[in-house]
């Protein structure tokens, strides 16, 4: 049995939520998918340990350094438990738009230096002329760009898995998008601007089927539900801290150890090395491999601190509380006569991302109104320009949602919405 | 500050009713602009008389903001020797980078005075701009003035 959540008892940890905006309007905020605000837990991890043992880590013979390494590393086990993964097999970047690039990079860089006779880079990354990189319609562009990229450093073919009308992925074509030429499927495991949870499973075993490496954007998935990376069965996850309670500047990126073993590396330096010579380096085993200078070791230690509220609730709780709000959200929205909710219309296997049109109305402007009336929520393609474009609209407003938000945060945003219908003349 | 006072009654009127919204017959010069944090898209054409006219026609979509200062520019300029229409430019370029501290002059902006709640919020700024950069653009495109005049930034 999960314990809901105290909605009433979070709201107590975050001190930005009891500040008030634009004339004195309690703050509503339904923008967590874009990023989630901070508990005191996790702003005093971060502080207490610039005040107690900031150091550099891995190096230096003094007591400081061996404690900021113990937290560091200490964070590293306590992130990667939280995805029941190994220490070892989770590296640290910026973000996850990083932990993306790394991944891209592994495949354009493995690509050239096997091109200039570099016989020992693993052939799944070596990519060329008649490969393929398969991804979905509704791919943020942190996990489209890149692609696009080494589509055109090294001539491989970019394909992507289409989405219905439902927001939902069209699968019929699967077995000819993924073949025996793809090399990589890449895929977000819950879209950010239609809230679709997608089968990852069943698509990381057709990627296994024809060889090619799995790659899963979590993003979206793993501050708001329980996320095994063993059971998503995919080679690489990436997420971001800033979106699960965490600080920004700080990325995950999970890899299972035989492929992270044999990844070339992204960014090179410091700390990534082995053995260096004037003429040529050797590079340390993952994770090091891919943490090249000084690393976010405050933001980790923050990171660190979030899991341990996450965990505190239990993300089975989380999960059901935000069923509950994307259930709510979907129906209240429904109810006002000229909105469209692009996005699967059920809340079956969907996120608490819901965007929507309002007719007559450009997003912007119902987004304006809503800040008006206190409610911060995002508007525009949200990095999903393509997914836009496949709904025919040019932007969208969503409202997202997450444990410190409760029933009545919709009904503000519903009043917005019915305000700006009013005032606009629609 | 409140919503109203950034969608004045000549903003609302502009979006509901453009003006000047169609491709110009004999355009010299062109623009595209494109928002990308929103998605706000116009496109500027513009053509010089032989009376040195500035004519000035958009296609858009987007946000009122964007879209009414479309409408606004083109009923102002159109039919302005250039050098004029160049100074309405810059005055409002200089309206929306002012934080709400320039008290806007009708005498040279006209419709554009309604604009200057928008200069408060920094997130429509660029909003109202996108037309004028545009109108900028298209005016270097075609050779038609636009020197040591202030930049859309």
């Amino acid at each position: 049995m999960t314990k809901p959540l105290d909605v009433a008892r979070i709201r107590r940890d975050f001190p930005i939520l009891q500040r008030t905006v634009r004339d004195d309007r309690p703050l509503v905020y339904l923008d967590s998918a874009a990023t989630s605000q901070k508990p005191f837990q996790v702003i005093d991890a971060e502080s207490d340990y610039y005040r107690s043992c900031n150091a550099a880590v891995h190096r230096g013979a003094h007591q400081l350094a061996e404690e900021a390494t113990d937290a560091y590393e200490g964070a590293r086990a306590k992130i990667a438990g939280f995805v029941h993964g190994r220490p070892e097999d989770l590296v640290f970047t910026k973000n996850a738009t990083e932990s993306l690039n790394l991944v891209a990079y592994a495949f354009s860089n493995g690509a050239a230096k096997a091109q200039h006779g570099d016989d020992a880079i693993d052939p799944r990354f070596v990519i060329g002329p008649g490969d393929s990189i398969v991804v979905t319609q509704m791919e943020h562009h942190a996990n489209l760009v890149p692609w696009q990229e080494v589509c055109a450093k090294t001539g491989a073919t970019l394909r992507w898995i289409g989405v219905d009308d439902d927001g939902r992925l069209d699968l019929r074509d699967l077995s000819t998008i993924i073949d025996e030429s793809t090399k990589v499927v890449s895929v977000v495991h819950q879209s950010n601007l239609l809230g679709t949870i997608n089968p990852v499973s069943e698509l990381m075993a057709h990627a296994r089927a024809v060889g090619a490496l799995g790659i899963v954007d979590a993003c979206q998935s793993i501050p708001h539900m329980p996320v095994d990376v063993n059971e998503l069965g995919a080679d690489l996850v990436a997420w971001s801290g800033h979106k699960m309670l965490g600080p920004t500047g700080i990325g995950m990126l999970w890899g299972r150890p035989e492929v992270l073993e044999a990844m070339p590396p992204f960014i090179t330096g410091g700390s990534m090395i082995e053995t260096v010579f004037m003429d040529h380096s050797t590079y340390a085993a993952p994770p090091k491999r891919f943490e090249a200078g000084t690393p976010m070791v405050a933001q980790a230690v923050g990171v660190a601190a979030a899991v341990d509220y996450l965990d505190a609730l239990g993300m089975d709780a989380v999960e059901a509380h935000e069923h509950v709000l994307t259930g709510y959200a979907l129906e209240q929205l429904r109810n006002v006569p000229g909105v469209r909710i692009i996005g699967p219309q059920d809340d079956h296997a969907r996120g608490s991302a819901v965007s929507f049109v309002v007719d007559g109305l450009h997003p912007h402007d119902v987004g304006q109104f809503l800040d008006d009336h206190g409610v911060a929520v995002r508007v525009g393609h949200h990095c999903a320009w393509p997914t836009c474009r496949r709904f025919d609209v040019p932007a969208t407003t969503r409202l997202s949602t997450y444990i410190y938000n409760d029933t009545s945060d919709i009904d503000v945003a519903v009043d917005g919405i019915r305000a700006a219908q009013k005032f606009f003349g629609v | 500050m409140n919503v109203e006072s950034l969608y004045q009654e000549i903003i609302l009127d502009h979006y509901k009713n453009p003006r000047g919204k169609h491709p110009l017959a004999e355009a010299e010069g062109e623009s595209y602009q494109v928002n990308p944090t929103c998605g706000d898209e116009v496109t500027v054409q513009v053509a010089r008389d032989r009376d040195g006219h500035l004519h000035v026609g958009y296609e858009g979509q987007g946000c009122s903001i964007s879209q009414a200062s479309a409408s606004v520019m083109a009923e102002m300029v159109e039919g302005m020797d250039v050098s004029t229409a160049d100074a309405v430019r810059h005055a409002f370029v200089e309206l929306m980078h002012s934080k709400g501290a320039v008290e806007p002059d009708e005498e040279v902006l006209g419709d554009g005075v309604a604009f200057v709640g928008v200069a408060k919020y920094p997130a429509r700024i660029k909003c109202a701009l996108l037309p004028w950069m545009a109108l900028q653009d298209a005016q270097v495109k075609a050779g038609i003035g636009t020197e040591d005049q202030g930049e859309a930034r």
